[in-house]
């Protein structure tokens, strides 16, 4: 697995202060679980998404901490109250010094 | 005692006889076709319709990045002679297979042809991420149009009749026709999962299975595996003629590419 790879982000753009909102995170990462064997029996190492947090203005409202059954390209739906207009940050962290990120600015009215 | 036993006689023939008939008479008209969508739970019908979530989309970037890529030796992009694909590609993967120089071709063979003959680059690898990745991005265009396979010549009638005739020919240790299971029992149940009528209406797919974008003729494949047949190769005439007897039989349902498959 590369060092990086695209994510993608699902959520509104605005949203009325004290409102619920759903945060949908997709990353691209192809998760060796490290149980699999190679045809001439070798175990190949696991190469996993370990965690992923997301920030609010710097507060964090979201962690993850990842085992090898989750998926490849491992998907995400959580929900956060939108108390005011800030920046989310997107982190994923893994095996093999992989490191994701992304933001996405919410207006709250 | 005759009065009592003799209405059970008779029900249990009735039923093994609807039974059976229903067995026989379980080939897909016209109007009865269905997409493997319909049998996906609601989370997986949702995942392949929101591009937002579904994984084969991060396929489709990285295929508009070959498409958009000059770095072979003539040093021109897919986009130097096909500009916009949104346009250009649109209603172009619901047309395949189709004859090129004598041969018949699938989407895949087609790309290759256009990298070796327009980009003098080595064609890519059969099943290969770049070329899933190109083909699902070519693919996806057309979505939501109608499948539009034709056999207005000879050579694609013949072509036509040998996917058929592969279609309904028993293959493999287990000595079982896509037919038998596709078309006489769609819709039964098979370790556990409802048989599908085996549409190519959304290919290439994400299955949930493989973890991993994959291939029409790498379904195909696993299906002769699953009977315990030798499976023709990738890019085999077998392989394109049996794509292009199911496009055919889907003729008319909608491109769902990319699709995503349990």
């Amino acid at each position: 697995m590369s060092k990086t790879s695209r994510t993608l982000i699902t959520m509104p753009k605005t949203a009325r202060k004290g409102a619920l909102i759903e945060i949908s995170v997709i990353a691209q990462h192809d998760m060796e679980t490290g149980f699999r064997r190679t045809e001439t029996g070798e175990l190949i190492p696991r190469d996993i998404i370990r965690t992923f947090t997301c920030t609010y203005n710097n507060i964090e409202v979201f962690r993850a901490d990842l085992h090898p059954g989750q998926a490849a390209n491992p998907q995400m739906t959580f929900t956060v109250v939108a108390s005011e207009s800030g920046e989310f940050q997107f982190k994923w962290v893994g095996d093999n010094n992989y490191i994701s990120t992304n933001q996405s600015f919410l207006i709250v009215n | 005692m005759q009065l009592i036993t003799y209405p059970y006689r008779s029900l249990g023939f009735v039923m093994s006889l609807i039974i059976f008939l229903s067995l026989n008479l379980c080939n897909q008209s016209y109007a009865q076709r269905q997409s493997g969508y319909e049998l996906m739970s609601p989370e997986n019908q949702r995942m392949q319709n929101d591009l937002n979530l579904n994984p084969a989309y991060f396929w489709i970037l990285d295929g508009q990045d070959i498409w958009n890529s000059k770095n072979n030796p003539k040093e021109q992009s897919c986009a130097s002679c096909h500009q916009d694909p949104k346009s250009s590609m649109r209603g172009v993967a619901t047309k395949f297979p189709l004859e090129r120089a004598g041969k018949l071709i699938n989407l895949e063979q087609q790309i290759n042809y256009c990298q070796s003959e327009r980009l003098s680059s080595k064609p890519f690898t059969f099943e290969s991420k770049a070329l899933l990745a190109i083909t699902t991005f070519v693919a996806a265009q057309s979505r939501g149009l109608p499948i539009t396979t034709h056999q207005h010549s000879s050579f694609l009638n013949n072509a036509f009749r040998n996917g058929e005739m592969l279609f309904n020919q028993r293959m493999g240790q287990l000595n079982l026709s896509c037919a038998q299971c596709h078309e006489q029992r769609a819709g039964l149940i098979l370790g556990g999962t409802k048989i599908p009528q085996a549409h190519p209406t959304a290919y290439p797919i994400y299955r949930l299975e493989w973890q991993n974008v994959g291939s029409l003729q790498r379904r195909l494949r696993n299906c002769m595996t699953g009977v315990r047949a030798e499976p023709f190769g990738y890019g085999s005439i077998e392989l394109v003629q049996l794509e292009l007897f199911l496009m055919h039989r889907a003729n008319g349902m909608r491109w769902e590419t990319p699709g995503v498959r349990p």
